[in-house]
């Protein structure tokens, strides 16, 4: 088997996992973490547009992510927790988002990569800030729990037996929790596939052309600075998306879960970690994270009460320490496997076993 | 118009901005003593950004390597001179103002050179693997800050530590009605001696001279037979030891600080960089004031604004010098 082939099976494989997760592991955690990753593949995957197949740094992806949650967020929150309110919220969040991408990349994508990353961090932290002053509107610190639409809560039978109770298969509840699982993986399913298309498009050629170099893909006629604010814009767009998609999943949006600069890391090590330049290799990396995130630390936990006799060692073996390794981890993989475990294993021309 | 823009220019340019910032401010504002306190803390604020931010610059300019990391410095810088003032609590207890002045030293030397120590660790064994290589430039930047991060989170955690501060520096003084705190005119003083070296060692020194040379042309210095790697390393260490010492002025000014600081201020020091014009001490000292100024300024006039403030200025002056106001020859 090829590389190439053997990463596109894991990859297929975690999305089936995915498919048949809430019947393959029955507890509540399992089902977050499944969700998680679905959210986790495209918003990771939508970065890596950016990073992988253009060569632009951004630190605003999780702003966009943040605008789509908010905006569905806020809609919920203030107006009703109907279908309506659910799709203006939703669209707003994008239009909102798609509109800044524009703005910012007009503005600065003509300038270095290196100014780019910084401006976007700049902007990425002025959102978080305003997003926790106004708490009138968004909450603030504290963030907003709301209702979603009735089909998505827990309580709700979606198929009923003779005696009106919840019908079972393979001992699952159709349920609410159910319905939202699976608008929450249909729509990253969907998202992910459109978004394979677009890199197998000509415009992903083009897009992989700048990023390989820039000066020729101009000389051949192609306008760099439309492209680059087009894929940022399209990137933003899916990130807002997958922002609303979270914020319907959770019924709670708030700084930590929507705006803050940990998920940007996240984001940025999932690439990293899953491989550049792969949107399959998206797909690895935020799984492998998202699961670390859950059952390593518990590892970790266990790991520091085992030495809690040494000094120092518990508090590096600490749960919260996990992203000091992890950061160690991601150095080590830009030094030595700079195109992670995708592309490294892409490269190759055959995989044992 | 020319006149205007050719006397303008004589006068000192964009230099004369943070002047225009405080005179128009003294109209909005409309109240002496409170502007003169503003401006205090403004000018005392932009010359700690400007210790913190000079490194960075200079760094870029010379090696073109933008190091997001850069503040872990400045959280370390602040760490360490909180330990140490903490360590020094006998001295600064003690009446006698010398021992005051002593721990103050102790513990500004103490951040500075830590920040010596890990500036040349971290340019050996983070940044030289990826020299000319911009994007795991920033990767492995922005790694080596988590894993720096964690390491302050796990030695000092999470729960704000509170920074002692000797007696002589507490309290204020008040001129003319308005109060101006005394530790703010000692930043404003620290920052401005600084200054006056990086000035007078880049401009009047043989070493000051290469590192100008460098950042405008590093080929042809190199050409000319001159370890540039070398001299580069050496700028490095000074910029993470200045970044130290802004931290460590910093925290005595905020007295209580936590590990976030470091990410906080990086913000604010990439948006000075931006306005000064990568690689220019002098671009990094004006992007630095006018920060300083504005946010106090605004911070006064309208609070809900304040936030966004820094952000609006850089949009401002990027949509009129897209490469900063006073960037170095490239």
């Amino acid at each position: 088997m090829t590389g190439s082939k053997f990463i596109k099976t894991v990859v297929l494989l975690i999305w089936a996992a995915l498919l048949f997760a809430p019947f393959l592991f029955q507890d509540v955690r399992s089902i977050e973490v499944a969700a998680r990753i679905c959210i986790f593949i495209v918003l990771v995957a939508s970065y890596d547009l950016l990073i992988g197949y253009t060569g632009i740094v951004s630190f605003a992806h999780v702003m966009f992510f943040g605008m789509g949650a908010y905006g569905t967020a806020i809609a919920l929150d203030h107006i009703g927790n109907g279908w309506g309110p659910l799709a203006l919220g939703t669209l707003c969040g994008l239009v909102v988002a798609v509109a800044l991408a524009a703005l910012i990349g007009l503005l600065s994508l003509r300038v270095k990569a290196i100014f780019f990353a910084m401006i976007t961090l700049a902007a990425a932290s002025v959102m978080l800030v305003l997003a926790v002053q106004l708490s009138g509107f968004t909450g603030g610190e504290d963030g907003m729990t709301y209702r979603t639409p009735d089909l998505f809560k827990t309580a709700t039978k979606l198929w009923t037996d003779a005696d009106g109770k919840v019908v079972r298969i393979a001992d699952v509840k159709l349920n609410g929790k159910l319905a939202a699982y699976y608008m929450v993986f249909a729509v990253s399913a969907v998202l992910f596939w459109l978004m394979l298309r677009m890199v197998a498009s000509p415009v992903g050629t083009v897009l992989q052309a700048i990023r390989e170099n820039e000066a020729r893909a101009e000389g051949i006629g192609y306008r760099v600075v439309a492209y680059r604010t087009a894929v940022f814009c399209i990137a933003a767009a899916v990130a807002s998306l997958a922002g609303s998609v979270y914020a319907v999943w959770l019924k709670y949006t708030g700084p930590e879960t929507a705006l803050s600069f940990d998920i940007m890391i996240d984001i940025l090590l999932m690439v990293v970690i899953g491989g550049m330049g792969t949107l399959w290799g998206a797909a690895i990396g935020a799984t492998l994270l998202v699961l670390a995130q859950y059952y390593l630390r518990d590892l970790m936990g266990v790991a520091a009460e085992a030495v809690s006799g040494v000094p120092l060692l518990p508090d590096l073996l600490n749960p919260d320490r996990w992203l000091l390794w992890l950061g160690i981890c991601f150095i080590l993989l830009v030094y030595f496997f700079p195109r992670g475990i995708a592309g490294t294993a892409m490269a190759r021309r055959s995989v044992k076993g | 118009m020319d006149q205007l823009s050719q006397t303008l220019g004589k006068m000192g340019g964009v230099f004369l901005l943070p002047l225009a910032v405080a005179l128009a401010a003294f109209v909005l504002i409309g109240a002496p003593s409170s502007w003169l306190t503003l401006t205090v803390a403004g000018l005392s604020m932009g010359m700690m950004i400007f210790l913190m931010a000079s490194g960075l610059s200079l760094v870029f300019g010379l090696m073109d390597v933008l190091n997001f990391g850069h503040s872990a410095f400045v959280s370390l810088g602040a760490f360490i001179a909180a330990s140490t003032l903490a360590a020094l609590s006998g001295w600064l207890g003690s009446p006698s103002v010398l021992l005051n002045i002593a721990a103050l030293l102790v513990a500004l030397m103490a951040a500075t050179a830590v920040g010596l120590v890990a500036g040349l660790f971290f340019e050996r064994v983070i940044i030289k693997p990826v020299y000319s290589d911009h994007l795991r430039q920033i990767l492995i930047t922005v790694g080596a800050l988590i894993v720096a991060e964690q390491l302050i989170l796990a030695i000092w955690g999470g729960t704000p530590t509170t920074v002692l501060r000797p007696e002589f520096l507490e309290g204020s003084w008040i001129v003319g009605g308005s109060s101006i705190q005394v530790y703010r005119v000692f930043a404003f003083g620290l920052g401005a001696l600084v200054y006056l070296a990086l000035y007078l060692a880049l401009n009047r020194t043989r070493i000051g001279l290469l590192i100008r040379a460098g950042v405008e042309n590093r080929e042809m210095v190199e050409s000319l037979g001159f370890r540039i790697d070398r001299l580069f390393i050496g700028v490095f260490m000074l910029g993470s030891a200045l970044a130290a010492l802004g931290g460590a002025m910093w925290a005595g000014y905020e007295t209580l600080i936590t590990p976030a600081l470091g990410g906080e201020m990086l913000v604010i020091v990439f948006i000075v960089v931006i306005i000064g014009g990568l690689g220019s001490i002098n671009g990094t000292l004006l992007g630095a004031i006018l920060v300083g100024l504005t946010s106090n300024y605004v911070g006064f006039l309208a609070p809900k604004v304040a936030l966004a403030s820094n952000m609006i200025l850089m949009i401002l002056i990027l949509l009129w010098r897209p490469s900063g106001l006073s960037p170095a020859v490239k």
